[in-house]
Protein backbone atom coordinates (compact mmCIF):
# COMPACT_ATOMS: atom_id res chain seq x y z
CA UNK A 1 0.00 0.00 0.00
CA UNK A 2 1.26 3.67 -0.74
CA UNK A 3 1.59 5.50 2.35
CA UNK A 4 -0.95 8.55 0.79
CA UNK A 5 -3.92 6.22 1.09
CA UNK A 6 -5.13 6.66 4.88
CA UNK A 7 -5.84 3.40 5.50
CA UNK A 8 -9.49 3.55 7.91
CA UNK A 9 -9.22 2.45 11.78
CA UNK A 10 -11.43 -1.23 11.78
CA UNK A 11 -13.81 0.79 14.24
CA UNK A 12 -14.29 3.65 11.61
CA UNK A 13 -15.20 1.08 9.21
CA UNK A 14 -17.15 -0.77 11.76
CA UNK A 15 -19.13 1.68 13.07
CA UNK A 16 -19.36 4.52 10.03
CA UNK A 17 -22.17 2.31 8.05
CA UNK A 18 -24.40 1.29 10.91
CA UNK A 19 -26.16 4.58 11.61
CA UNK A 20 -23.70 7.31 9.85
CA UNK A 21 -23.46 6.13 6.68
CA UNK A 22 -26.33 3.31 6.32
CA UNK A 23 -26.14 1.23 3.04
CA UNK A 24 -29.52 0.79 3.02
CA UNK A 25 -31.11 4.11 3.75
CA UNK A 26 -28.39 6.50 3.14
CA UNK A 27 -26.95 4.92 -0.05
CA UNK A 28 -29.88 2.95 -1.19
CA UNK A 29 -28.55 -0.04 -1.92
CA UNK A 30 -29.78 -3.80 -1.75
CA UNK A 31 -33.40 -2.56 -1.66
CA UNK A 32 -35.15 -5.62 -3.44
CA UNK A 33 -34.53 -8.04 -0.71
CA UNK A 34 -34.77 -4.86 1.66
CA UNK A 35 -38.66 -5.01 0.38
CA UNK A 36 -39.58 -8.73 0.14
CA UNK A 37 -38.46 -10.62 2.89
CA UNK A 38 -39.73 -8.26 5.90
CA UNK A 39 -43.33 -9.66 6.20
CA UNK A 40 -41.67 -11.59 9.39
CA UNK A 41 -38.85 -11.14 12.08
CA UNK A 42 -37.64 -14.66 11.66
CA UNK A 43 -36.84 -14.00 7.74
CA UNK A 44 -35.46 -10.51 7.90
CA UNK A 45 -33.33 -11.80 10.86
CA UNK A 46 -32.11 -14.59 9.00
CA UNK A 47 -31.36 -12.74 5.33
CA UNK A 48 -29.66 -9.76 7.31
CA UNK A 49 -27.42 -12.77 9.00
CA UNK A 50 -26.75 -14.48 5.68
CA UNK A 51 -25.70 -10.90 3.70
CA UNK A 52 -23.52 -9.98 6.79
CA UNK A 53 -21.58 -13.60 6.24
CA UNK A 54 -21.13 -13.19 2.14
CA UNK A 55 -20.36 -9.44 2.80
CA UNK A 56 -17.93 -10.51 5.36
CA UNK A 57 -16.05 -13.07 3.69
CA UNK A 58 -16.24 -11.45 0.61
CA UNK A 59 -14.26 -8.92 1.47
CA UNK A 60 -11.86 -11.14 3.87
CA UNK A 61 -11.04 -12.87 0.38
CA UNK A 62 -10.99 -9.83 -2.07
CA UNK A 63 -9.02 -8.21 -0.04
CA UNK A 64 -6.54 -10.63 0.45
CA UNK A 65 -6.08 -11.28 -3.62
CA UNK A 66 -6.41 -7.11 -3.91
CA UNK A 67 -2.73 -6.94 -5.04
CA UNK A 68 -2.82 -10.17 -7.23
CA UNK A 69 -5.95 -9.82 -9.42
CA UNK A 70 -5.98 -7.73 -12.40
CA UNK A 71 -8.52 -5.00 -12.85
CA UNK A 72 -9.71 -5.99 -16.15
CA UNK A 73 -10.87 -9.34 -14.49
CA UNK A 74 -12.04 -8.06 -10.92
CA UNK A 75 -15.47 -7.75 -11.53
CA UNK A 76 -15.43 -11.80 -12.53
CA UNK A 77 -13.12 -12.16 -9.63
CA UNK A 78 -15.62 -10.75 -7.49
CA UNK A 79 -18.34 -12.35 -8.78
CA UNK A 80 -16.78 -15.94 -8.86
CA UNK A 81 -16.17 -15.23 -4.85
CA UNK A 82 -19.82 -13.99 -4.02
CA UNK A 83 -21.24 -16.63 -6.01
CA UNK A 84 -19.54 -19.63 -4.16
CA UNK A 85 -20.38 -17.42 -0.70
CA UNK A 86 -24.01 -17.61 -1.46
CA UNK A 87 -24.20 -21.26 -2.47
CA UNK A 88 -22.41 -21.93 0.87
CA UNK A 89 -25.30 -20.41 2.32
CA UNK A 90 -27.60 -21.88 0.46
CA UNK A 91 -27.07 -25.12 0.96
CA UNK A 92 -26.22 -24.37 5.08
CA UNK A 93 -29.76 -23.27 4.98
CA UNK A 94 -31.26 -25.96 3.13
CA UNK A 95 -29.46 -28.63 5.45
CA UNK A 96 -30.92 -26.57 9.05
CA UNK A 97 -33.25 -24.34 8.14
CA UNK A 98 -35.25 -26.05 5.36
CA UNK A 99 -38.85 -23.92 5.77
CA UNK A 100 -37.37 -20.73 5.88
CA UNK A 101 -34.80 -21.31 2.77
CA UNK A 102 -38.25 -22.35 1.15
CA UNK A 103 -39.67 -18.80 2.55
CA UNK A 104 -36.96 -16.64 1.34
CA UNK A 105 -37.18 -18.80 -2.36
CA UNK A 106 -35.26 -16.94 -4.67
CA UNK A 107 -33.72 -14.50 -2.38
CA UNK A 108 -31.09 -16.40 -0.91
CA UNK A 109 -30.08 -16.72 -4.66
CA UNK A 110 -30.09 -12.89 -5.41
CA UNK A 111 -27.55 -11.97 -2.39
CA UNK A 112 -25.43 -12.11 -5.31
CA UNK A 113 -27.07 -9.31 -7.05
CA UNK A 114 -27.82 -7.56 -3.45
CA UNK A 115 -25.60 -4.51 -4.39
CA UNK A 116 -24.57 -3.64 -1.59
CA UNK A 117 -22.16 -6.85 -1.50
CA UNK A 118 -21.02 -5.73 -4.97
CA UNK A 119 -20.00 -2.05 -3.59
CA UNK A 120 -18.27 -3.18 -0.94
CA UNK A 121 -15.87 -5.50 -2.12
CA UNK A 122 -15.65 -2.90 -5.11
CA UNK A 123 -15.62 0.13 -3.43
CA UNK A 124 -13.74 -0.90 -0.14
CA UNK A 125 -11.78 -4.25 -0.20
CA UNK A 126 -10.39 -3.67 -3.51
CA UNK A 127 -8.46 -1.03 -1.91
CA UNK A 128 -7.72 -1.70 1.90
CA UNK A 129 -6.20 -4.79 4.25
CA UNK A 130 -8.11 -7.37 5.11
CA UNK A 131 -8.35 -5.71 8.71
CA UNK A 132 -10.55 -3.08 8.09
CA UNK A 133 -11.90 -4.74 4.93
CA UNK A 134 -13.23 -7.54 7.29
CA UNK A 135 -14.80 -4.90 10.14
CA UNK A 136 -16.55 -2.50 6.78
CA UNK A 137 -18.22 -6.13 6.01
CA UNK A 138 -19.74 -6.63 9.94
CA UNK A 139 -20.47 -3.21 10.07
CA UNK A 140 -22.49 -2.53 6.35
CA UNK A 141 -24.22 -6.29 7.31
CA UNK A 142 -25.63 -5.07 10.80
CA UNK A 143 -26.29 -2.08 8.77
CA UNK A 144 -28.17 -3.61 5.91
CA UNK A 145 -29.70 -5.97 9.12
CA UNK A 146 -30.40 -2.95 11.35
CA UNK A 147 -32.95 -1.80 8.60
CA UNK A 148 -34.47 -5.25 7.71
CA UNK A 149 -34.99 -5.46 10.85
CA UNK A 150 -36.56 -2.31 12.16
CA UNK A 151 -39.11 -2.64 9.36
CA UNK A 152 -39.95 -6.55 9.70
CA UNK A 153 -40.70 -5.11 13.51
CA UNK A 154 -43.35 -3.00 12.21
CA UNK A 155 -44.42 -4.67 9.89
CA UNK A 156 -44.96 -8.22 12.01
CA UNK A 157 -45.82 -6.43 15.46
CA UNK A 158 -48.83 -4.64 13.66
CA UNK A 159 -49.41 -6.87 10.98
CA UNK A 160 -49.72 -10.07 13.18
CA UNK A 161 -49.68 -8.98 16.57
CA UNK A 162 -46.35 -10.70 16.95
CA UNK A 163 -42.86 -10.17 17.17
CA UNK A 164 -40.44 -13.55 16.04
CA UNK A 165 -43.59 -15.69 16.32
CA UNK A 166 -44.04 -15.17 19.69
CA UNK A 167 -47.74 -13.04 20.78
CA UNK A 168 -46.53 -9.79 21.76
CA UNK A 169 -50.37 -8.34 21.08
CA UNK A 170 -53.30 -11.04 21.48
CA UNK A 171 -55.77 -11.09 18.03
CA UNK A 172 -58.86 -10.92 18.21
CA UNK A 173 -58.64 -14.87 16.57
CA UNK A 174 -56.93 -16.17 19.67
CA UNK A 175 -59.62 -14.12 21.80
CA UNK A 176 -57.40 -11.06 22.89
CA UNK A 177 -57.92 -7.26 21.49
CA UNK A 178 -55.96 -6.42 18.75
CA UNK A 179 -57.50 -6.28 15.24
CA UNK A 180 -54.95 -7.06 13.04
CA UNK A 181 -53.98 -4.40 10.18
CA UNK A 182 -54.19 -7.12 7.15
CA UNK A 183 -51.89 -4.14 5.02
CA UNK A 184 -48.94 -4.36 7.25
CA UNK A 185 -48.11 -8.23 6.11
CA UNK A 186 -48.65 -7.31 2.34
CA UNK A 187 -45.70 -6.20 0.26
CA UNK A 188 -46.78 -2.71 -0.78
CA UNK A 189 -46.53 -1.67 2.80
CA UNK A 190 -42.81 -2.20 2.91
CA UNK A 191 -42.51 0.77 0.54
CA UNK A 192 -44.60 3.11 2.75
CA UNK A 193 -42.32 2.21 5.85
CA UNK A 194 -38.56 2.33 3.81
CA UNK A 195 -39.77 5.45 2.26
CA UNK A 196 -41.14 6.95 5.77
CA UNK A 197 -37.55 5.92 7.12
CA UNK A 198 -35.76 7.55 4.39
CA UNK A 199 -37.73 10.50 4.55
CA UNK A 200 -37.16 10.64 8.74
CA UNK A 201 -33.78 10.32 8.12
CA UNK A 202 -33.45 13.35 5.19
CA UNK A 203 -35.71 15.60 7.67
CA UNK A 204 -32.64 14.84 10.48
CA UNK A 205 -29.62 15.28 8.51
CA UNK A 206 -30.27 18.51 6.20
CA UNK A 207 -27.18 17.71 4.06
CA UNK A 208 -29.10 14.74 2.54
CA UNK A 209 -31.94 16.42 1.42
CA UNK A 210 -32.51 16.61 -2.37
CA UNK A 211 -32.93 19.94 -3.90
CA UNK A 212 -36.73 20.57 -5.30
CA UNK A 213 -35.95 20.84 -9.24
CA UNK A 214 -38.98 22.96 -9.52
CA UNK A 215 -39.22 25.75 -7.01
CA UNK A 216 -43.12 25.85 -6.60
CA UNK A 217 -43.21 28.97 -4.57
CA UNK A 218 -41.61 31.19 -7.16
CA UNK A 219 -42.90 34.18 -7.64
CA UNK A 220 -43.47 34.53 -11.62
CA UNK A 221 -46.26 32.17 -11.37
CA UNK B 1 -50.38 -25.51 -25.42
CA UNK B 2 -50.91 -21.95 -26.94
CA UNK B 3 -53.20 -21.08 -23.95
CA UNK B 4 -50.48 -22.55 -21.68
CA UNK B 5 -48.41 -20.33 -22.89
CA UNK B 6 -50.73 -17.45 -23.17
CA UNK B 7 -51.50 -17.62 -19.30
CA UNK B 8 -47.82 -17.95 -19.09
CA UNK B 9 -47.29 -14.73 -20.79
CA UNK B 10 -49.96 -12.42 -19.30
CA UNK B 11 -49.05 -14.19 -15.80
CA UNK B 12 -45.26 -12.57 -16.05
CA UNK B 13 -46.69 -9.47 -16.95
CA UNK B 14 -49.55 -8.57 -15.19
CA UNK B 15 -50.11 -10.83 -11.93
CA UNK B 16 -46.04 -11.01 -10.95
CA UNK B 17 -45.14 -8.19 -12.14
CA UNK B 18 -41.14 -8.80 -11.71
CA UNK B 19 -41.29 -5.26 -10.33
CA UNK B 20 -44.37 -4.38 -8.82
CA UNK B 21 -45.29 -7.65 -7.28
CA UNK B 22 -41.94 -9.31 -6.47
CA UNK B 23 -39.59 -5.80 -5.92
CA UNK B 24 -37.21 -7.11 -8.09
CA UNK B 25 -34.34 -4.41 -9.52
CA UNK B 26 -35.04 -2.21 -7.02
CA UNK B 27 -31.96 0.01 -7.11
CA UNK B 28 -32.19 0.42 -10.78
CA UNK B 29 -35.80 0.87 -10.63
CA UNK B 30 -35.40 3.60 -8.13
CA UNK B 31 -32.45 5.36 -9.46
CA UNK B 32 -33.09 5.57 -13.34
CA UNK B 33 -36.65 6.02 -13.57
CA UNK B 34 -36.32 10.20 -13.50
CA UNK B 35 -37.20 10.22 -17.31
CA UNK B 36 -39.32 8.81 -19.78
CA UNK B 37 -36.63 7.89 -22.63
CA UNK B 38 -33.81 6.65 -20.27
CA UNK B 39 -36.29 4.52 -18.49
CA UNK B 40 -37.99 3.13 -21.77
CA UNK B 41 -34.18 2.76 -22.66
CA UNK B 42 -32.83 0.19 -19.52
CA UNK B 43 -36.54 -1.51 -20.18
CA UNK B 44 -35.69 -2.56 -23.61
CA UNK B 45 -31.82 -3.79 -22.73
CA UNK B 46 -34.02 -5.78 -19.91
CA UNK B 47 -36.08 -7.44 -22.30
CA UNK B 48 -33.24 -8.57 -24.74
CA UNK B 49 -31.30 -9.69 -21.85
CA UNK B 50 -34.31 -11.78 -20.21
CA UNK B 51 -35.18 -13.13 -23.53
CA UNK B 52 -31.94 -14.50 -23.79
CA UNK B 53 -30.59 -15.57 -20.72
CA UNK B 54 -34.34 -17.13 -19.69
CA UNK B 55 -33.83 -19.88 -22.15
CA UNK B 56 -30.19 -20.33 -22.47
CA UNK B 57 -30.04 -20.84 -18.96
CA UNK B 58 -32.78 -23.51 -19.21
CA UNK B 59 -31.16 -25.41 -21.80
CA UNK B 60 -28.04 -25.45 -19.89
CA UNK B 61 -29.87 -26.51 -16.45
CA UNK B 62 -31.94 -29.15 -18.63
CA UNK B 63 -28.71 -30.58 -20.23
CA UNK B 64 -25.80 -30.33 -17.50
CA UNK B 65 -26.76 -29.35 -14.48
CA UNK B 66 -29.86 -31.10 -13.42
CA UNK B 67 -29.51 -34.82 -11.60
CA UNK B 68 -28.56 -37.62 -13.97
CA UNK B 69 -28.55 -34.93 -17.05
CA UNK B 70 -24.92 -34.90 -18.11
CA UNK B 71 -23.47 -38.30 -16.56
CA UNK B 72 -25.47 -40.93 -15.05
CA UNK B 73 -25.57 -40.58 -10.94
CA UNK B 74 -24.16 -36.61 -11.03
CA UNK B 75 -25.90 -33.69 -10.04
CA UNK B 76 -24.29 -30.77 -10.48
CA UNK B 77 -27.61 -28.35 -9.26
CA UNK B 78 -24.93 -26.89 -6.52
CA UNK B 79 -22.94 -25.06 -9.05
CA UNK B 80 -26.12 -23.56 -10.34
CA UNK B 81 -26.13 -20.01 -8.81
CA UNK B 82 -22.69 -20.00 -10.04
CA UNK B 83 -23.38 -20.80 -13.56
CA UNK B 84 -26.21 -18.62 -14.02
CA UNK B 85 -24.15 -15.67 -13.25
CA UNK B 86 -21.33 -16.78 -15.62
CA UNK B 87 -24.24 -17.54 -18.28
CA UNK B 88 -25.57 -13.98 -17.76
CA UNK B 89 -22.83 -12.00 -17.72
CA UNK B 90 -20.74 -13.73 -20.58
CA UNK B 91 -24.28 -13.18 -22.57
CA UNK B 92 -24.24 -9.73 -21.85
CA UNK B 93 -20.69 -8.96 -22.93
CA UNK B 94 -22.04 -10.89 -26.30
CA UNK B 95 -24.99 -8.49 -26.97
CA UNK B 96 -22.68 -5.56 -26.09
CA UNK B 97 -20.42 -6.56 -28.62
CA UNK B 98 -23.05 -7.76 -31.59
CA UNK B 99 -24.59 -4.45 -30.80
CA UNK B 100 -22.20 -2.57 -31.27
CA UNK B 101 -20.87 -4.41 -34.58
CA UNK B 102 -24.77 -4.69 -35.62
CA UNK B 103 -26.66 -2.09 -34.79
CA UNK B 104 -24.61 1.06 -33.69
CA UNK B 105 -27.66 3.29 -33.04
CA UNK B 106 -28.86 0.95 -30.57
CA UNK B 107 -25.94 0.06 -28.70
CA UNK B 108 -25.22 3.99 -28.21
CA UNK B 109 -28.99 4.44 -27.48
CA UNK B 110 -28.09 1.99 -24.45
CA UNK B 111 -25.40 3.09 -23.46
CA UNK B 112 -24.00 2.55 -19.79
CA UNK B 113 -26.86 0.72 -19.21
CA UNK B 114 -26.10 -2.61 -20.70
CA UNK B 115 -23.47 -3.68 -19.10
CA UNK B 116 -25.13 -2.58 -15.59
CA UNK B 117 -27.39 -5.54 -16.40
CA UNK B 118 -25.51 -8.44 -15.08
CA UNK B 119 -25.71 -7.20 -11.48
CA UNK B 120 -29.80 -6.40 -11.94
CA UNK B 121 -31.42 -8.95 -9.78
CA UNK B 122 -34.55 -9.08 -12.59
CA UNK B 123 -32.37 -11.16 -14.96
CA UNK B 124 -31.07 -13.57 -12.07
CA UNK B 125 -34.55 -13.65 -10.66
CA UNK B 126 -36.13 -14.94 -13.85
CA UNK B 127 -33.54 -17.15 -14.10
CA UNK B 128 -34.16 -18.76 -10.78
CA UNK B 129 -38.25 -18.83 -11.14
CA UNK B 130 -37.56 -20.57 -14.41
CA UNK B 131 -35.94 -23.36 -12.68
CA UNK B 132 -38.39 -23.38 -9.37
CA UNK B 133 -40.93 -23.36 -11.70
CA UNK B 134 -39.39 -26.32 -14.39
CA UNK B 135 -40.43 -24.41 -17.70
CA UNK B 136 -39.65 -26.16 -20.48
CA UNK B 137 -37.77 -23.84 -23.22
CA UNK B 138 -40.33 -22.37 -25.35
CA UNK B 139 -42.29 -21.80 -21.84
CA UNK B 140 -38.97 -20.16 -20.93
CA UNK B 141 -38.85 -18.29 -24.02
CA UNK B 142 -42.38 -16.68 -23.33
CA UNK B 143 -41.16 -16.76 -19.53
CA UNK B 144 -38.09 -14.59 -20.32
CA UNK B 145 -40.23 -11.96 -22.60
CA UNK B 146 -42.73 -11.56 -20.40
CA UNK B 147 -40.61 -11.24 -17.45
CA UNK B 148 -38.60 -8.71 -18.96
CA UNK B 149 -41.37 -6.60 -20.35
CA UNK B 150 -43.42 -6.56 -17.33
CA UNK B 151 -40.00 -4.85 -15.78
CA UNK B 152 -39.83 -2.45 -18.81
CA UNK B 153 -43.68 -1.56 -18.28
CA UNK B 154 -43.19 -1.15 -14.36
CA UNK B 155 -40.29 1.29 -14.76
CA UNK B 156 -41.52 3.34 -17.88
CA UNK B 157 -44.98 4.02 -15.60
CA UNK B 158 -42.76 4.96 -12.79
CA UNK B 159 -41.04 7.48 -15.02
CA UNK B 160 -43.92 9.48 -16.14
CA UNK B 161 -45.06 9.66 -12.64
CA UNK B 162 -41.88 10.90 -11.56
CA UNK B 163 -42.01 13.72 -14.38
CA UNK B 164 -45.02 15.31 -13.36
CA UNK B 165 -44.44 14.69 -9.53
CA UNK B 166 -41.05 17.02 -9.58
CA UNK B 167 -43.38 19.94 -9.66
CA UNK B 168 -45.17 18.81 -7.01
CA UNK B 169 -44.98 20.95 -3.64
CA UNK B 170 -43.44 18.87 -1.17
CA UNK B 171 -41.76 18.96 2.09
CA UNK B 172 -38.13 19.12 1.75
CA UNK B 173 -37.18 15.36 3.50
CA UNK B 174 -39.28 13.84 0.71
CA UNK B 175 -38.93 15.19 -2.08
CA UNK B 176 -36.77 12.57 -4.22
CA UNK B 177 -36.42 9.54 -3.44
CA UNK B 178 -39.05 9.14 -0.66
CA UNK B 179 -41.63 10.29 -2.73
CA UNK B 180 -40.89 7.61 -4.91
CA UNK B 181 -40.65 4.91 -2.39
CA UNK B 182 -44.33 6.19 -2.10
CA UNK B 183 -45.32 6.55 -5.58
CA UNK B 184 -44.05 2.79 -6.00
CA UNK B 185 -45.71 1.56 -2.84
CA UNK B 186 -49.22 2.71 -4.42
CA UNK B 187 -48.39 1.53 -7.91
CA UNK B 188 -47.53 -1.95 -6.47
CA UNK B 189 -50.92 -1.19 -4.75
CA UNK B 190 -52.90 -0.96 -8.03
CA UNK B 191 -50.58 -3.93 -9.17
CA UNK B 192 -52.09 -6.26 -6.79
CA UNK B 193 -55.92 -5.27 -8.36
CA UNK B 194 -54.55 -8.12 -10.71
CA UNK B 195 -53.62 -10.66 -8.09
CA UNK B 196 -57.16 -12.12 -7.87
CA UNK B 197 -57.39 -13.26 -11.59
CA UNK B 198 -57.41 -16.96 -12.40
CA UNK B 199 -55.51 -18.42 -15.80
Amino acid sequence: MSDSVKVPTWKESLLEPLIANNPVMIQVLGICSALAVTSSMKTAFVMGLSVTFVITLSNLAISLVRNYVPNSVRIIAQMTVIASLVILVDQILRAFAYDLSKQLSVYVGLIITNCIVMGRTEGFALKYPPLPAVADGIGNGLGYMLVLCVVATIRELFGSGTWFGLPIMETVNNGGWYVPCGFMVMPPCSFFILGCLIWAVKTYRKDLQEPNEYDTHREDY
Amino acid sequence: MLQDLLSILVKSIFIENMALSFFLGMCTFLAVSKKVTTAAGLGAAVIMVQVLAVPVNNLINANVLKADALVPGLDLSFLSFITYIGVIAALVQILEMFLDKFVPSLYSALGIFLPLITVNCVIFAGVSFMVQRDYNFVESVVYGFGSGTSWAMAIVLLAAIRERIKYADAPHGLHGLPLTFITAGLMAIGFMSFSGIQL
